[in-house]
């Protein structure tokens, strides 16, 4: 974590020394032969990434990309045959574990030293000392704030979750707005994010370390639901329906102060179609800390590649070549505004604050252990309750744990 | 029919059948009876963008061996049907022999995820199959009666709620229903509450997902009937107009009885259909107040990062034999009618 | 029952107008809102501030300089290639439809002469397979159809619908082939032909009206599928929900709803076309068949 803190402002200065490399013939790759095949998640950013891979395909190396919202559940059993339907799979730090936990892929140590000169340290995720893939972007929530109602209401730019309750207080008590918060609340995927990104900031631990068995029946899961409940006090009754996209469009209609919010959608948020009166006022900062922790209570993400076990090494080299490609500082330079990239070159625009600012307040990534997504689901169903009022902190959190530890014991891991 | 040719007939429907659903089910019943293997898991140093931490990983060398031994995984019996996530026995008993009276001891089995579902997905079948049956009967009835050249246009504008495809439909009513839509703001002024949200409360929640099943309901049952309507015989019609009968009693006692077996075979589709409700919860985002068992299998399949393929498959195991048991009185008029038949 | 047994009494007639309006209203009107939105940006059609927005456009104005914008259909159509998926589903469905039907009116059509106790059997079979979640089902394709590299076509999906349609075509057709009289085939197979030229030249004739209406249902469920489209197709095949879905985007990432919506008012004008034009078949059809049960 220390050795962090000093990258990330390192790779803000890097990035201030822009090198404008856009000039660069654009289809060299430097591949020989190949097949290249990439399945990936489907926006913006991954379609231009797989879009510029594409650039590399001649008479000898063929590349194909297929961007599919449903890429989570194709991957499993498109990696497991062999030779695998698929060469490269675009995942995130949720979505990679599954592949680690079937070792469907192969480590990139010796394609990052021979053909990742332009990759910086900092892009390569390790686990257990080998490269196992190469982050190209990352994403957090943060914090949306409208500068002009808390000048109205007369309160700092809170740095805290307990700061938010007692700006929304004074937001409200100054007759501005009655419900100036939101938050991804949907029972679902949003929900359990909420509840991880909470209790992340706690410092604590999900696990007893080095084994699966939850860890979250304690103080500080406690703390973090209170606090989540108390956040919807000062929130539209409908809370439990909104999503991260509701989210965006609450606030261009003006009806929230605070929020905590996808980096990914900030862009949107402040962009040319947003409502202009709003987006003036639009600020971002770090996601704030949460029940005396020094970091923000949040998780970051990374967007990378990994390759497939079961291909040929020809067909792994030339597909590290392309998606080295398809993610070079030459489609950053391109497309500076689309994501917050980790890529060398990269100048973050005023969208891309929040999540910096989140990164350098030391947030820790969402973890990698190969449960994690067994806790999510759990959280996913079991908070749902709670969050409406029907039941208590202690019976959420012991209905989390019953749910986890039933998927965990079905899958092995207990 | 000798049995060759019924052979000959049938094979291209069997085989297609056989294949894509027979087999599927098969592996999949014998998935649900199986768990994974026991992971290695090793505690090892992982590094990124945002730095370094001790996670654990799995060693999938380890659990390859283990999983060639024994490539279903272990046998675990009903174990998976039985759990906390299916029919929690274990769960059940504790509640019922320490609750105090009988209303907590339902309120904490409501609690359990898969009682939570399954109530939900029986009352909206028994509430939308029967109003959706007699909707789309009254709008065949009144539809029947409109002068002809009304009809055509009549009849396609009914269809169309079927018609939309389910994935914008519930977003956009979603959206109608929000208190600044235009049936949500509607109803804030009518009952004069302009804290009225209809997504707020579970019983909202739950009356605007009956409400929107039975409008995708109707129209199926109300083609099937005005279809019917159209061989009712006008003689049997007319000697009863002569008999006296009034015109509620010439639908009671001529139109109802002629209908019925057209209301055996929309009952049959729609009970089914409507046991497998989906889309809606995920369209009005009322997981809060209502989920449904094929809610829970798209949750363990799909909906997350992580997939419990024997989780799914005991909940689709045990959907099966619920539609099963909904059908088996139709299935046995069915027996009679084959049995009538064959004679 | 014809319209001429008894004159309605004036107010049962009122009654009845206004039931069919109201009806109308309730099934129609959130389509025409979808229509009239279609022309407008999000932050009108899916307004936070007020649904007055959706009616007069003003975000629509201020971003476009206009009340009414094309912006959603020129995105879904020529941005994001939405006439790819037209291509696509027309193709799943028009094959899938002849499939199911021609796969169906030969099981049906055995099924309903044959009077053997396993005949009940394969009804009821078909029943219990057609309660089993599709999503299930599609999951359990996955690893087979990558291994035998057929995951990804047109065809596998095809297939994979006729098979997931085939217990309610072969129960509805069952029906339609019970309402027609045995005789007629039989006297046409005293007459020389064999149980197939029965079948072929003197039954489906007479079924016509109940082969396009299954062939409608069959239509509709390929063309409104989700589960097996979205899950077993690659992009570049994609069908048109699955790529509406897309549209849509993800939890991360903003998607374009309009694009969505325009996309989903334009799938609808064949439906239209359709239905308006099979209208009298699926009338006739359903009446000489469903009717017996």
């Amino acid at each position: 974590m220390i050795g962090f803190k000093t990258t990330v402002p390192a790779v803000l200065g890097a990035a201030a020394l822009i090198t404008l490399t856009a000039g660069v013939a654009l289809a060299d790759c430097g591949i020989e032969s190949g097949s290249v095949r990439i399945l990936s998640n489907d926006f913006e950013a991954l379609r231009i990434v797989n879009s510029m891979a594409e650039e590399c395909a001649s008479d000898s190396v063929t590349v194909t990309a297929n961007a599919t919202a449903e890429h989570k559940n194709i991957q499993g059993p498109a990696l497991t045959i062999d030779p695998a339907e698929y060469t490269v799979a675009v995942v995130a730090n949720n979505s990679i574990v599954s592949l680690l936990n079937e070792g469907l892929i192969r480590p990139l140590d010796d394609l990052v030293a021979e053909y990742g000169d332009s990759l910086r340290p900092n892009q390569l995720i390790s686990v257990d000392g080998k490269v196992m893939a190469i982050a190209f972007m990352a994403n957090s929530q943060h914090m949306f704030y409208r500068s002009d109602i808390l000048e109205q209401a007369g309160v700092d730019v809170p740095t805290s979750y307990e700061e938010v309750l007692a700006a929304a207080q004074a937001i409200r008590d100054a007759g501005l707005m009655e419900y100036p918060l939101a938050a991804a609340d949907k029972p679902g995927w949003d929900l359990a994010a909420e509840f991880v990104n909470m209790y992340l900031g706690t410092g604590d631990d999900f696990f007893v370390p080095g084994s699966a068995e939850l860890a979250i029946d304690n103080e500080n899961g406690l703390a973090t639901l209170e606090m989540m409940r108390a956040m919807t006090e000062f929130m539209d009754p409908d809370y439990l329906t909104f999503d991260a996209n509701v989210l965006n469009q609450e606030w261009d209609a003006g009806n929230v102060a605070i929020m905590t919010q996808w980096g990914s959608l900030a862009g949107a948020a402040t962009g040319e179609n947003a409502n202009p009166e709003i987006a003036a006022n639009t600020a971002f900062a770090a996601a704030p800390t949460f029940h005396g922790g020094s970091t923000p209570a949040v998780a970051l993400w990374w967007d990378g590649f990994t390759i497939a076990k079961n291909i040929s090494d020809e067909d792994a080299a030339a597909s590290f070549q392309a998606m080295v490609h398809g993610a070079s500082p030459q489609t950053v330079a391109a497309n500076p505004n689309v994501a917050t990239w980790l890529v060398e070159g990269y100048e973050p625009g005023p969208a891309a604050v929040g999540v910096i600012a989140t990164a350098n307040g030391g947030a820790r990534a969402y973890p990698m252990q190969p449960y994690m997504g067994l806790l999510h689901t759990a959280l996913s169903t079991e908070l749902a309750e709670f969050m409406a009022g029907q039941e208590d902190a202690e019976q959420a959190l012991a209905d989390v744990k019953a749910a986890y530890s039933t998927a965990a014991r079905e899958a092995g891991f207990l | 029919m000798p049995h060759k040719t019924f052979f000959w007939f049938i094979l291209p429907s069997v085989v297609a059948m056989i294949l894509f659903i027979a087999l599927p089910i098969a592996s999949v019943v014998i998935q649900s009876v199986y768990v994974e293997h026991e992971r290695v898991l090793v505690e090892v140093e992982n590094c990124g963008p945002f730095g370094c931490s001790t996670e654990v990983r799995v060693d999938t060398e380890a659990t390859e061996q283990l999983r060639s031994e024994q490539p279903l995984g272990r046998f675990n019996g009903l174990g998976t049907y039985l759990n906390r996530a299916h029919l929690a026995v274990e769960e059940v008993g504790t509640i019922v022999s320490t609750s105090a009276s009988i209303g907590e001891a339902l309120t904490r089995i409501y609690n359990l995820p898969f009682y939570k579902a399954f109530l939900f997905t029986l009352i909206y079948c028994f509430v939308v199959t029967p109003l959706g049956i007699m909707l789309g009967f009254t709008i065949a009835l009144a539809v029947n009666t409109i002068p002809r050249l009304l009809k055509g246009p009549v009849i396609f504008f009914s269809l169309l709620p079927m018609i939309i495809t389910p994935l914008i439909g519930s977003l956009i009513l979603y959206w109608m229903f929000s208190s600044n839509g235009i049936l949500g703001a509607t109803l804030q002024t009518l009952f004069n509450d302009p804290t009225l949200t209809l997504r707020q409360s579970p019983a909202l929640t739950w009356i605007t997902l009956l409400v929107y099943g039975v409008w995708t309901a109707a129209p199926f049952s109300f083609v099937v009937f005005y279809a019917g309507l159209q061989t009712v015989p006008g003689d049997t019609l007319e000697s009863a107009m002569i008999d006296g009968a009034s015109r509620w009693e010439r639908v009671r006692f001529v139109i109802i009885p002629h209908l019925a077996p057209l209301a055996t075979f929309v009952g049959l589709v729609q009970l089914m259909d409507n046991f497998r409700v989906f889309e809606p919860i995920v369209g009005f985002s009322s997981e809060a107040s209502a989920t449904s068992l094929s809610w829970l299998v798209f949750n363990d399949l799909v909906g997350q990062d992580s997939q419990a393929f024997g989780s799914a498959a005991a909940t689709s195991v045990i959907t099966i034999l619920g539609v099963v048991i909904l059908l088996t009185p139709v299935l046995i008029r069915t027996w009679r009618d084959f049995n009538a038949k064959g004679a | 029952m014809s319209a001429s047994v008894g004159k309605q009494p004036l107010y049962l007639k009122a009654a009845i107008s206004g039931f069919v309006i109201l009806w109308l209203i309730v099934a129609a009107f959130p389509f025409l809102w979808t229509v009239w939105g279609s022309f407008k940006v999000e932050a009108d059609f899916f307004s936070r501030v007020g649904w007055w927005n959706a009616i007069v456009g003003t975000r629509t104005e201020l971003q476009t300089g206009s009340p009414f914008t094309g912006d959603g259909y020129y995105g879904a159509w020529v941005t994001r290639d939405f006439w790819r998926a037209v291509v696509n589903t027309g193709i799943v469905t028009i094959s899938v439809t002849a499939i199911s039907l021609v796969l169906g009116t030969l099981g049906g059509y055995a099924l309903a002469r044959s009077g053997h106790k396993y005949a009940f059997w394969i009804l009821i079979a078909a029943l219990v397979f057609r309660a089993m979640p599709h999503i299930t089902l599609v999951s359990g394709y996955l690893l087979p159809f990558f291994e035998l590299n057929i995951w990804g076509h047109l065809a596998t999906s095809i297939i994979v619908l006729v098979a997931i349609n085939q217990p309610f075509t072969l129960w509805m057709l069952h029906s339609f082939f019970l309402s027609i009289p045995k005789d007629l085939d039989e006297s046409a197979m005293v007459d020389g032909c064999t149980r197939f030229q029965a079948f072929r030249l003197v039954v489906i004739p007479v079924m016509w009206p109940g082969v396009i209406t299954t062939g409608l249902f069959s239509f509709l469920l390929a063309y409104n599928d989700f589960a097996v489209t979205s899950m077993l197709l690659s992009q570049d095949n994609q069908t048109m929900v699955p790529k509406i879905s897309s549209f849509l985007g993800s939890i991360q990432e903003q998607g374009n709803v309009m694009y969505a919506v325009a996309a989903v008012v334009s799938a609808t004008v064949p439906l239209f076309i359709l239905v308006l034009f099979f209208q009298r078949q699926i009338v006739s059809g359903l009446t000489a068949g469903a009717v017996k049960g």
